[in-house]
């Protein structure tokens, strides 16, 4: 079932619309916001608010990126893996962090704590590398601003 | 030298609000637009200044509006999209005047919605800009107070109103008939054309889609005319271009400056020329899905007919330089897997030959790839060619790839005869 | 609307054609072998797969030319294409190198191996060896119920089944998700897919994935099972089917195409219900009733003479025909016990609603539309009848009808109606107007502008005020029912709207007011300059041909066995339990000393007999029966006779010459029997007139039930016998029990499986019409017994 703040959320998104379905990129983002990823429950949920069926509403969601369908963790680490942070030396970004989290791309700390997902391209190329935990951007990044970064997340 | 989209950004991004911008001289366009011109006044004048789509494919922005015809579907609206998807890895562009003038671009939208008679507008933006998408919000709520947005705008009787969407992820969602998709709610598969989105579009209405840049020209064209826009630029193309450079360079950055300006110019005396010991080894021009340019082609003017000219495409204008001490297999096999999970997965050439085209640049960067795979990367290059796929996404993606193996084929070949990669 | 054809060019000759159509359309109906998976005829274009590709050129001097999609290119006058140009060679080729990087090559134990338009397509791509050399993808499958299997490794990504399950089924419970190189279609969760047209997956999907899962418990590849054109009995809709079989079994039913009725689908219950024929329950040999044991006991032939004789030399006979049995079954019983005698089987209200709606369609001025026409009417009024249960696929063309004023909206926009995509994204939620007055929820009810579920008085009531609204005459009954009022106003209106508006109504909820109702409102439409047509649903296969014939209902003949007339009972396919009270029937068999029962399975009448006759199922018999649209088809057996299961036609025949009760009845072969019966119901002449007689021969040949590549003649019995026994004759049809015979495109009636050469799968059936859904080639199967009016 949907709290009443996500219904809420998700109908102030739907005033932007002609039909509820339209709507349904919108509340994907709404439920993962409050529950973090969108599990096969919440897939039901906004398939009943929005009268589609849970096949229709699972269609979109695995089609984009930033849904996540798999549990994730609390925070999610997005480093850049595109072509400027290529050149830049992501690579021993993701060495450090994979290092230091146990992590490799795709995986989740044992405590929740941390995902760690490759993007391709953040749109802070020109100080490049990049990554993005959670809303915040960092750039410019070496392996020494790292573990000061990732403190900020409990 | 003028810099119109950027001269009111500062370079800690903080946005005007919307009495300073005001009191700056914006939004006069705008209110000269719907108070005193024609719709067809507006686009005659935004055609003759020749402002080209600065999008990536440089379609002229007046001609894109004409398409649009007077009446709607039925009882429906018309749409007015802003393509603030930005997702081109190098390109960095939009996000720089969403996140420093966002009223810029709303006074541009609402001239481009009256001009084509929307009465609907959205701006389709990147999932990862949250600080843009914040401020925008905060400016779309300073227009509907100052009269600019909503019923009855400055009393002229035109209704319009301005949504956020913020996307989901996936490049593909830029592509402006995926991007409708997207928008209805649905996968953002592309759209087949014609029909163009100007005749069927956004909810099956006519429906302009401009990019960021483009839409940002229109209030100062309105105000400052045709001609000023077009000696703006060096070229027969008008107004000035944003440019950007990423890579070892000393002073990576983001430049307004005159359409027509060499690539030399603009990596060297912009961006600072290339780090301490590095060497210019390639350029992609306009983001990744650009054919590279090499050293002797510097002097080439980056407008669209030049660089077109220079075998490359102008595309975002923001370039990504290749240094001599990064592997362009490697460098080369970024792109493409990115163009390859970005694949909507539409049709068969992209969603099965980039993934394969994919693994076969692992390979040889993994030491394992044999001289047959250079022509089946080759054969790839004209498989996917532009029209034999659905869009323009997987001929994109074989740009680099094609001019690649033309530049680099020594380095492939070294990858093959040394079994490993050569700058590991 | 006339249309004003075009000339255009390819691989240098001329051509003159219909510029509606899309180029791969337009090449196909010329005979040109291009390859293609996203396009289906019924489907449109979207332009995903690429493999259709030609070379355009921009005129004559334009040697170079440029690849185009042929399914996404307007035919154009002028137009100049080559479909051989070595850079499409290279490119098709491609295509299917890409395509097969991640298919399990699994072709032998792949149940479409043979059948299949990816192998068909790669042998016509001419792509033969692999270059790909890394780990393929791999997906897990799913459940999808009893009827479907689904193997997603095979899968090519064509999209076609989302296309077919959702944009042209209206399922949704089938969807595709993931992206890039990891798009998967399927449910959400396992389990069964809910349409009612899930099984025409099997025949959309141009590889494995979905296959027939009945077919996998006795598989057999398409060329070895032998085939038969026949007709589907399962409800009144007429569509028609090929029936497969081998070793006595029946493997699979598919789908045969008729432009007219059901196009290139099914029904799932026409799909997948014929198990009951292979069931151990079928009634084999001869059986009495032995009365020391009162058990039922197979007998021998001397036997049954002895029997039969005694139960009907000098007896008062009485005989129950039925709505699921054929024509020339039901006219031999009535032949044999005299029309005074013979009775339909059916109660006697059905038999009074039959009759009322026999009248309405032979004195109407307006005509039963075919599925076709249905499709293609602009405005659908549903009265009193739940299509989707009565006949799913009448209730398949109401949601292809629903779709004419997008495909409109479209063309003023200058999309065509073949831009499958476009069409949907520009309109959107527009839909023809289709209302549906039910007593219960339809599952067309998505569909419906305006719904009214209401007991059938309501909508009986609803009906006559729209009527009187459209003939301006004062409402007999609407009263004071304000909402009904505005709803018939409604409706009224936009039927006088629209063009040619479709009236379904049918004999569901037995109220003879609604099928008044319906055809007055069809009468005040056709008064008032439109041309509309009434589709009245009968309820079984065969039910309007048998009520065109003369007899009284099962209540008259209930009466007159209470009065003690009847000594024996003669009772044709027919489980009168399930017709009428049980205590009636129970006390009308009381009184009958014998009772003879013609049936194929055991049910709660074949159990009452005192004799009965294995009679043959549609698969093991001939016959013609008459669909709600008032067509007369033809089945044939795909079983050839064997021991004592025959036609029930032929058992009457055996009973008249044992018994010798009337000499002038004579019929030898199928044909007699048709000749006979025309004779007596001049009605019907039209079926002996088109459906081709059993002497009837195509190139001098007999038309071959077996496939080319059949196999296993010789041996297929040699547990019995090693020396091959001679095929099976087939006095009754054109059609012989055997590989030999005539394999061309034959008359459409007589189409026993689709191949063409280069064309094994199911896409052959393209070859067999004039065009891609088309009429087939020579006209559709069937002939009409009622005139086309209008
Ligand atoms: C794969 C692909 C991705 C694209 N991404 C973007 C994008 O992120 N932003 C954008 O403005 N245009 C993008 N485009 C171009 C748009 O399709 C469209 O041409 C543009 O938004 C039109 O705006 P303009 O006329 O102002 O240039 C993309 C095109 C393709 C083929
Ligand atoms: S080229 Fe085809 S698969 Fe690739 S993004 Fe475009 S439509 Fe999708
Ligand atoms: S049949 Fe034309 S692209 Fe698939």
């Amino acid at each position: 079932m949907l709290t009443d703040k996500e219904k809420d959320d998700i109908h102030k998104e739907m005033n932007q619309y002609p039909y509820p379905e339209a709507t349904c990129i919108d509340a994907l983002k709404v439920v993962q916001y409050h529950r973090g990823w969108i599990s096969d429950d919440a897939v039901e949920d906004i398939a009943n608010e929005l009268k589609m069926t849970v096949d229709e509403v699972d269609s979109v969601a695995t089609f984009y990126t930033r849904i996540y369908r798999k549990p994730v963790g609390r925070n999610i680490i997005l480093l850049c893996d595109g072509t400027s942070c290529l050149v830049m030396g992501y690579e021993s970004v993701y060495e450090y962090i994979s290092k230091k989290l146990n992590l490799k791309f795709g995986e989740t700390t044992d405590d929740k704590r941390f995902t760690l997902l490759p993007v391709s391209c953040l749109g802070d190329c020109d100080h490049s590398p990049a990554l993005m935990i959670n809303d915040d951007h960092y750039n410019n990044l070496t392996v020494n601003k790292i573990d000061e970064i990732l403190e900020k997340y409990l | 030298m003028e810099t119109p989209l950027t001269q009111y950004i500062k370079p800690d991004r903080l946005p005007p609000g919307i009495e300073d911008y005001k009191k700056a001289g914006g939004y006069s366009g705008t209110i000269k637009a719907i108070k005193e011109m024609s719709p067809s006044d507006i686009k005659t004048l935004v055609k003759s200044s020749g402002l080209s789509g600065r999008g990536g494919a440089g379609f002229p922005t007046g001609v894109k509006w004409e398409l649009v015809p007077v009446d709607a579907n039925g009882n429906g609206y018309k749409y007015l999209v802003a393509n603030a998807d930005e997702m081109e890895p190098g390109t960095f562009k939009d996000r720089y005047l969403l996140e420093g003038n966002p009223h810029q671009l709303l006074a541009g939208m609402i001239i481009a919605s009256y001009a084509i008679g929307a009465q609907k507008a959205y701006i389709f933006l990147r999932w990862a800009y949250k600080k843009a998408e914040a401020i925008i919000r905060k400016a779309i709520a300073e227009a509907y107070d100052a009269g600019y947005l909503g019923n009855n705008i400055l009393g002229t009787g035109y209704d319009l109103d301005i949504y956020i969407h913020s996307s989901a992820g996936r490049y593909i969602c830029g592509e402006e008939t995926a991007l409708l998709n997207s928008l209805e709610g649905k996968r953002g598969i592309p759209r087949t054309k014609p029909p163009f989105p100007a005749i069927s579009g956004l909810f099956g209405q006519p429906t302009a889609v401009n990019n960021v840049e483009t839409l940002c020209w229109i209030s100062h064209i309105i105000e400052k005319g045709a001609d000023w826009f077009r000696k703006l630029s060096l070229t027969g193309e008008g107004g000035t271009k944003l440019y950007g450079v990423s890579g070892r360079v000393r002073n990576p950055g983001l430049w307004e400056l005159p359409m027509g300006t060499t690539m030399r110019e603009i990596i060297y005396d912009h961006a600072g020329g290339m780090l301490e010991g590095y060497k210019l080894k390639g350029v992609i021009p306009g983001g990744v899905s650009t054919d590279f340019m090499i050293e002797s082609q510097l002097d080439t003017k980056m407008d669209f007919a030049s660089v077109r000219a220079a075998g490359s495409r102008l595309g975002t204008g923001t370039m990504i330089v290749l240094d001599d001490k990064t592997c362009p297999v490697a460098f080369i096999h970024s792109m493409i897997k990115f163009f390859a999970q970005e694949s909507c997965g539409w049709c068969t050439p992209c969603r099965e030959g980039l993934p394969w085209v994919e693994k076969i640049l692992a390979s040889f960067e993994n030491g394992t790839a044999k001289y047959d795979d250079i022509e089946i990367l080759e054969f790839h290059t004209q498989y996917m060619a532009p029209g034999n796929t659905f869009c323009a996404h997987a001929p994109g993606a074989m740009e680099p790839l094609q001019s690649g193996l033309r530049y680099f084929r020594e380095e492939f070949v070294r990858h093959i005869n040394e079994k490993h990669c050569p700058w590991r | 609307m006339e249309v004003i054809m075009v000339k255009i060019q390819i691989d240098g000759t001329f051509y003159e054609v219909n510029p509606d159509k899309n180029l791969l359309h337009t090449c196909l109906a010329l005979g040109f072998d291009i390859p293609y998976f996203c396009f289906h005829p019924a489907l449109g274009s979207v332009g995903a797969c690429r493999m259709c590709a030609v070379k355009k050129f921009a005129n004559a001097d334009d040697k170079k030319g440029r690849i185009v999609m042929s399914c996404m290119e307007p035919v154009t006058d002028g137009l100049i294409i080559s479909t051989s140009d070595p850079d499409i060679k290279v490119f098709r080729a491609a295509v299917i190198e890409s395509l097969m990087t991640n298919h399990p090559h699994d072709c032998p134990i792949c149940d479409e191996g043979g059948e299949c338009h990816l192998q068909d397509m790669t042998v016509m791509s001419g792509h033969n060896y692999r270059r790909f050399v890394f780990k393929k993808r791999t997906y897990s499958n799913q459940y999808l119920g009893p009827f479907i299997h689904h193997e997603m490794n095979r899968c090519i990504q064509c999209y076609r089944c989302v296309r077919f399950y959702r944009d042209y089924a209206g399922g949704r419970d089938l969807a595709v998700s993931g992206s890039a190189n990891h798009v998967y279609f399927g449910r959400q969760t396992e389990g069964a897919l809910e349409s009612e047209f899930s099984g025409n997956l099997i025949e959309v999907c141009p590889t494995g994935v979905f296959t027939d899962k009945t077919l996998k418990e006795h598989y057999t590849r398409k060329w070895d099972m032998t085939y038969a054109p026949s007709i589907c009995i399962q409800c009144s809709a007429g569509c028609n089917i090929t029936v497969g079989e081998r070793y006595g079994s029946v493997r699979r039913i598919l789908s045969r195409y008729n432009g007219a009725v059901n196009g290139y689908f099914l029904c799932d219950r026409g799909r997948f219900g014929y198990l009951s024929t292979n069931s151990p329950e079928r009634i084999k040999g001869i059986m009495v009733r032995d009365p020391q044991e009162n058990i039922q006991k197979e007998i021998s032939r001397d036997g049954y003479l002895s029997v039969i004789n005694s139960a009907i030399i000098g007896k008062k006979i009485a005989g129950i025909g039925s709505p699921v049995a054929s024509l020339e079954a039901n006219f031999a019983l009535e032949a044999m016990v005299g029309r005074e005698n013979f009775y339909h089987g059916i109660d006697g209200e059905k038999f009074d609603l039959e009759r009322t709606a026999i009248q309405i369609l032979k004195n109407s001025s307006v005509h039963s539309p075919s599925l076709k026409e249905i499709e293609r009417s602009d405005a659908v009024l549903i009265l009193g009848e739940d299509p989707a249960i009565s006949a799913p696929m009448i209730a398949l063309a109401v949601r292809q009808a629903s779709r004419n004023r997008s495909i409109r909206m479209a063309a003023k926009s200058g999309i065509p109606s073949w831009n499958d995509a476009a069409v949907r994204e520009l309109a959107q939620k527009i839909k023809s107007p289709v209302f549906i007055a039910t007593p219960l929820t339809t599952s067309l009810d998505d569909l419906a502008e305006l719904r009214y579920n209401s007991p059938t008085s309501d909508i009986a009531r609803l009906g006559s005020v729209i009527s009187s609204i459209i003939d301006k005459i004062e409402p007999l009954s609407a009263g004071s029912d304000k909402s009904l009022n505005d709803i018939a106003q409604r409706i009224a209106g936009v039927l006088m709207d629209a063009e040619n508006p479709v009236i379904i109504t049918g004999l569901q909820h037995n109220d003879k007011k609604v099928l008044q109702a319906a055809a007055n409102i069809t009468a005040a439409l056709h008064h008032n300059g439109k041309k509309p047509s009434i589709s009245i649903i009968f309820p079984e296969c065969n039910s309007l041909g048998l009520a065109l014939m003369e007899g009284g209902s099962l209540d008259n003949l209930f009466e007159v066995i209470l009065q003690g007339d009847v000594e024996t009972l003669i009772i044709l396919e027919n489980d009168l339990y399930k017709r009428a009270d049980k205590k009636k029937v129970d006390s009308i068999f009381k009184k009958c000393k014998n009772v003879i029962v013609l049936d194929s399975l055991l049910n709660e009448t074949s159990k009452q007999a005192d004799i009965l006759l294995p009679s043959g199922t549609f698969a093991e018999s001939t016959g013609t029966i008459v669909s709600s649209e008032g067509r007369g088809q033809r089945y044939y057996r795909v079983l050839p006779v064997n021991g004592h299961i025959k036609d029930s036609w032929k058992h009457i025949s055996e009973m008249i010459e044992i018994t010798g009760i009337s000499k002038d009845l004579h019929w030898e072969h199928f044909d007699d029997i048709v000749a006979s019966f025309t004779d007596s119901y001049p009605f019907f002449s039209k079926i002996r007139e088109i459906i081709p007689g059993s002497e009837f021969r195509f190139f001098n040949e007999k038309i071959a039930r077996q496939t080319i590549r059949f196999s296993g003649r010789t041996a297929m019995n040699a547990n019995d016998s090693v020396s091959e026994p001679k095929p099976p004759g087939d006095d009754d049809s054109p059609l012989s029990f055997s590989m030999e015979g005539y394999k061309g495109v034959p008359p459409s009636d007589l189409v026993s499986y689709y191949w063409s050469p280069g064309w094994n799968s199911v896409q052959a059936t393209n070859k067999y019409m004039d065009e891609p859904y088309g009429s087939a080639k020579g006209g559709n199967p069937g002939v009409l017994l009622f005139d086309h009016k209008t």
